[in-house]
């Protein structure tokens, strides 16, 4: 099975999707000849052509309204925000129309379409390219956010999102793009939207969390396997609408849950996890459920000190693991 | 007799009929609205009156059968001449479960119908002209020859969905008619203290597009504003941004009170020009509209009007639980 | 002057590492700070490196065509006035001792309860498995911190089948926890040191209704050596698990023919001693003992087995078992367990062992800490088979999954030879295979 990168899967799923589906088009801004400044559609252009890969105007909402427009007739547009960060222009076509197309037209219409952004901190983007924006969002019924953590994943997930018949929002951790590596099939296939995957299995302490940071989690599980530590770990892959039967489950195999998310602590997704076990396990929890988290400043800092103070990394996942175990 | 205009645009008594036709339905359609709403029985309007000439002199001009459509909530003459019934907007009125526009989860007003090609709409203003850009740009990307019709009204057109959307348009010559109606006021703020410039057309050379402004009280001129747009649109000459200039003559809703706005003198002066006047004049000197006709027509658009009213007011709501279905695809 | 180092720079927001397309200076070359030195390439630009530093190249540690992780090393270079600072990349992380594991159970007697803060602090998971159950939670010592009970006690406490109840009259320090899988390390040597079982602290003394069982006999040899063995000798354990999927496999295939054939079983057990002794011969280290000023390593390879009987434990000889075939040893293995259970066992099978391999999964058990059987320098603890669900090629796969547990005199060995010995055993059961391996 080939290995390939992070983002590498990007590309791979978007070029097999578009090689599947005529209707599939790929449109943000340098996209096209350049590749996407990460590179993402890199090689698209040649392949599929200036119409199937568009350059678009510097303008987000554009981006995600004219989206919204050609999935309405039948496309299956994958909107590019160059940033997470910079998803915010377009907020509005997201939230009022993209999510709300379906009910407010009783079914009649819908919006079909993806939309992909790199979020994340750890690579000296400081506070307008380090952002995690999922919150924003998690709350608007009527879109689905995916958030992989895995080159298996992100190919699965991204054919499926393209698949899907409602707006998704695809957040790719920006770091993870070259950092995170592994094998991914060369087949046709997809993963299901909103059911999360047990990346390890464990008896003494879950871990819930999502995006880069599974990847701290599972590093940290291997050190603390060493001193007999056994740790569970669920990768959410969908952060909205989540799954709770896998959380409750989860939550429920050892009784003591440490839920991580790079994004600012109040009101991020595990605080929404962190509700769903309180409400389904108290006689299961052995221990106060535990989030582990950016600390409630607006964003990450650009110095290396202060970024690394903000950012999540293994031993912080470690520590917190450990405690949580010793309780 | 009077110059015979609409032959010269190529169109017959049959059709001016009909485009006359549908301007009545959509007043009479809306002054029973007020009618519902002053007793009680439907909780809000929102208006047309004024601008059924734009609504429809546009509509008209192009094809019915496959160009799409992205109306603003007082395009109650686009979506008629699109295909819309008078029961389909009494029931939007009424919010019962028949509604094809939202079921009755919407607000009268907030057209869409798939089968017509009507996109659905919003509150927040302006979001539709990107979504009749995308159309544009699938119908280019397939080569279909289909245009998009985008209207709004003046104070929208300063919102950025408004600029990026014709920007994008222009950069990728789409082939979509943005179409402004101009009715003096955003609610309460008269056009002066909206637009900085002197026309909303004057914008499109920002765009790489013609602008054009034309008289929003005569459908004609509308008419043939939006047939050449549509031509260039279907040539691949890309997009059009057109104004049509007429005049709010009702309050900007059922909730609102434009006494504590505007002068009575200035409505009543406008009044005079409303196009339900002029262009039933117009037919009438062209011996299009006879008498016998106009009692035919008021006889028969009265009727579909009560029995619209009376199936819409009949018909059932939602069920309760239907608040919980639709939020995503729902595969049986 | 100062020799400094020059990194892979980060070049780009998502890049990981670097290609050196081309060097731009050779050792020996003189740079100014800022002039660029090499060629770089990576997923989203190409760049040129600029130095650090002003100085004398002295070596080029990359070559061209080289890709090297970021802040990886690329050359390093002599400066002058030594007053750069040093790059602040070497953090010595390296910490290759063995894991020292820490003893699970305590004793609970000298821990009073207020150095047990969280004792009466019950989860709702506690309280409703103690409920369940039908636990006297007074008497479970908890594990957590500050002496919480946790729901793991319980779920070990319902597991053992013995469950504390709230009329049983037992002392607090209860036998939960009892460490029964290590008593098959006992040693069968039953006639040792006559010395009383070093005890500290007051007698605890039967209260009515108790049952006193005099220590007699095997059973006061067995204490005598566990002692010994546990004070005079610093433990220390490892752990490693083996995919014997394979050799399931293999023994599958074959035992029933075997049986027939051989009068005997084929034992997994048998597989697990021939790969130990294989491995010995390799590892000598670990077939040694500690006498005091030297360390004396053994030539034959001796292999105590535990077998149970009755009441009693033995763990008599498989000699040479690194001469053995697979079927040598399990005749043996079958030989020795009849003699014990007939009580025939000689004081010369029981003689001269080296290792010890302890077939504790027969038991059930998945993990233990085994003590040494002294004066042996280590044992390892053969722990159940069970199929688990592995990580394999990008799927889970059912596996038949077994722990290896070491217990090792840190007087004589070291994390190092015993991690290459455990993976040296881990290799060859792995490569049992029907095609690769016979029992003969």
């Amino acid at each position: 099975m080939p290995v390939m990168s992070y983002i590498q899967a990007v590309t791979k799923a978007l070029q097999e999707e578009m090689q599947r589906d005529e209707n599939v088009f790929v449109l943000g801004e340098d996209v096209g000849k350049r590749g996407g400044v990460f590179r993402a559609t890199d090689g698209l252009y040649d392949e599929f052509g200036e119409e199937r890969v568009i350059d678009t105007p510097l303008a987000e909402s554009a981006i995600a309204g004219v989206g919204i427009g050609a999935a309405m007739y039948g496309k299956r547009p994958v909107a590019e925000m160059q940033f997470a960060d910079f998803i915010m222009p377009a907020v509005n076509q997201i939230i009022s129309e993209a999510a709300k197309m379906r009910y407010r037209s009783n079914n009649d219409w819908s919006a079909p379409m993806t939309i992909r952004a790199p979020y994340g901190g750890g690579v000296h983007g400081a506070l307008y390219h380090s952002q995690s924006v999922e919150s924003v969002f998690a709350n608007q019924p009527g879109l689905k956010i995916v958030m992989p953590s895995t080159p298996y994943d992100v190919k699965g997930l991204l054919k499926a999102a393209i698949r899907d018949d409602d707006p998704v929002l695809f957040f790719e951790h920006k770091r993870a793009y070259r950092l995170i590596k592994g094998e991914v099939p060369e087949d046709d296939y997809t993963l299901p939207i909103g059911k999360a995957d047990v990346k390890r299995e464990g008896s003494d302490v879950t871990v819930i969390t999502y995006g880069l940071c599974v990847n701290f989690a599972l590093q940290a599980a291997e050190k603390l396997a060493e001193e007999g530590i056994d740790a569970h770990i669920l990768d959410l892959r969908t952060v909205y609408p989540l799954d709770q039967e896998a959380i409750i489950e989860a939550a429920k195999k050892t009784g003591k849950v440490l839920l991580v998310t790079e994004d600012n602590k109040e009101g991020s997704i595990i605080g929404q996890v962190s509700a769903i076990i309180a409400e389904n396990c108290l006689f299961d929890l052995d221990a106060p459920v535990q989030r582990l988290a950016g600390p409630d400043v607006p964003s990450m800092p650009y110095a290396p000190t202060m970024e690394k103070y903000f950012m999540m990394n293994p031993d912080k996942v470690e520590q917190a693991m450990r405690d949580l175990a010793e309780f | 007799m009077a110059e015979n205009r609409h032959q010269s645009l190529g169109l017959s008594d049959e059709q001016v009929l009909d485009m006359y036709r549908t301007m009545l339905m959509a007043r009479k359609i809306d002054e029973r609205m007020w009618l519902l709403n002053r007793s009680g029985k439907i909780p809000f309007v929102i208006s047309c009156q004024g601008q059924e000439a734009a609504q429809v002199g546009a509509s008209f001009a192009l094809d019915r059968e496959k160009d799409y459509v992205a109306p603003y909530y007082r395009d109650m003459g686009v979506v008629l001449a699109f295909g819309m019934t008078a029961q389909d907007l009494m029931l939007s009125g009424f919010a019962k479960a028949e509604d094809p526009n939202s079921g009755g989860r919407q607000m009268p007003g907030h057209f869409g119908q798939k089968k017509n090609r009507i996109l659905s709409g919003s509150s927040p203003v302006t979001t539709q002209v990107p979504h009749a850009v995308g159309v544009a740009l699938a119908s280019k990307m397939e080569k279909k020859d289909i245009v998009s019709l985008v209207t709004l009204g003046e104070g929208s057109s300063n919102q950025g969905d408004f600029h990026e959307g014709l920007n994008f348009a222009g950069v990728h010559k789409l082939p979509v008619i943005t179409m402004v109606e101009n009715n003096k006021y955003a609610i309460s703020v008269p056009q002066e203290k909206q637009i900085a410039s002197k026309n909303v057309s004057d914008r499109a050379v920002g765009y790489g597009m013609p602008g054009f402004t034309v008289d929003g009280n005569d459908p004609l001129a509308v008419y043939e504003a939006v047939k050449a747009a549509a031509d260039r649109a279907r040539n691949g000459e890309g997009p059009t941004l057109i104004e049509t200039v007429s005049y709010r003559l009702t309050p900007h809703s059922s909730d609102d009170d434009d006494r504590t706005y505007r002068e009575r003198e200035e409505v009543e002066e406008a009044k005079k020009k409303d196009s339900l006047i002029t262009f039933k004049k117009y037919l009438q000197d062209a011996g299009v509209l006879t008498e016998d006709k106009e009692k035919e027509m008021e006889e028969e658009l009265t009727k579909i009007i009560n029995d619209a009213t009376d199936y819409a007011e009949n018909a059932p709501y939602a069920e309760p639980e239907s608040a919980l279905k639709y939020v995503y695809a729902e595969n049986e | 002057m100062a020799k400094e180092k020059i990194n892979m720079p980060q070049l780009g927001e998502s890049v990981t590492e670097g290609t050196i397309s081309s060097w731009l200076v050779e050792p020996g070359d003189t740079v100014n700070k800022y002039d660029p030195i090499a060629e770089v390439m990576t997923d989203k630009v190409n760049a040129e490196v600029p130095s650090s530093f002003t100085g004398k190249i002295t070596e080029l540690v990359a070559s061209e065509g080289d890709t090297i992780e970021v802040g990886e090393l690329m050359c390093y270079i002599e400066t002058e006035g030594g007053g750069e600072e040093a790059s602040s990349d070497d953090t010595g992380e390296d910490k290759p001792e063995a894991p020292v594991e820490k003893e699970a159970v305590g004793d609970a007697e000298d821990q009073a309860d207020e150095d047990q803060p969280m004792k009466k602090r019950y989860s709702p998971a506690v309280l409703r498995m103690a409920q369940e159950n039908d636990i006297d939670l007074n008497k479970v010592k908890g594990s957590g911190r500050g002496g919480r009970i946790t729901r793991k006690d319980l779920e070990k406490i319902i597991a053992s089948g013995d469950i504390p109840k709230a009329g049983d009259k037992q002392p607090e320090p209860a036998k939960q926890e009892a460490p029964k899988q290590e008593e098959p390390a006992a040693p069968s040597q039953p006639a040792a040191a006559s010395a009383q079982p070093a005890q500290s602290g007051p007698q605890p003394t039967a209260q009515e209704g108790d049952v006193e069982i005099p220590v007699t006999g095997v059973r006061k040899a067995i204490a005598q050596n566990m002692v010994k063995s546990k004070t005079e000798i610093p433990h220390a354990w490892m752990t490693v698990e083996v995919d014997v999927t394979n050799l399931a496999e293999l023994r599958n295939a074959k035992k029933d023919e075997f049986k027939q054939k051989e009068g005997f079983s084929l034992t997994y057990f048998a597989f697990f001693v021939k790969a130990v002794a294989q491995a010995l011969k390799e590892f000598p280290e670990l077939n040694s003992t500690w006498a005091g000023d030297k360390i004396i390593q053994r030539k034959a390879i001796n292999l105590n087995i535990a077998v149970a009987s009755g009441n009693q434990l033995f763990v008599p000889v498989i000699k040479d078992a690194d001469e053995k075939s697979i079927k040598g040893i399990a005749k043996d293995i079958t030989d020795l367990a009849k003699k014990a259970r007939d009580g025939k066992l000689t004081s010369a099978d029981m003689e001269g062992g080296t290792f010890t391999v302890n077939n504790t999964g027969s038991f059930g058990s998945v993990q233990s800490m085994g003590v040494i059987n002294h004066p042996q320098a280590a044992i390892l603890q053969v722990e159940s088979i069970v199929k688990r669900p592995v990580f394999m090629n990008g799927m889970f796969a059912a596996r038949d999954m077994v722990n290896l547990c070491l217990s090792l005199d840190h007087r004589v060995l070291d994390g190092l030879v015993c991690g290459n010995f455990l993976a040296r055993v881990k290799e060859i059961l792995e490569n049992m295979t029907k095609e690769n391996t016979s029992v003969y």
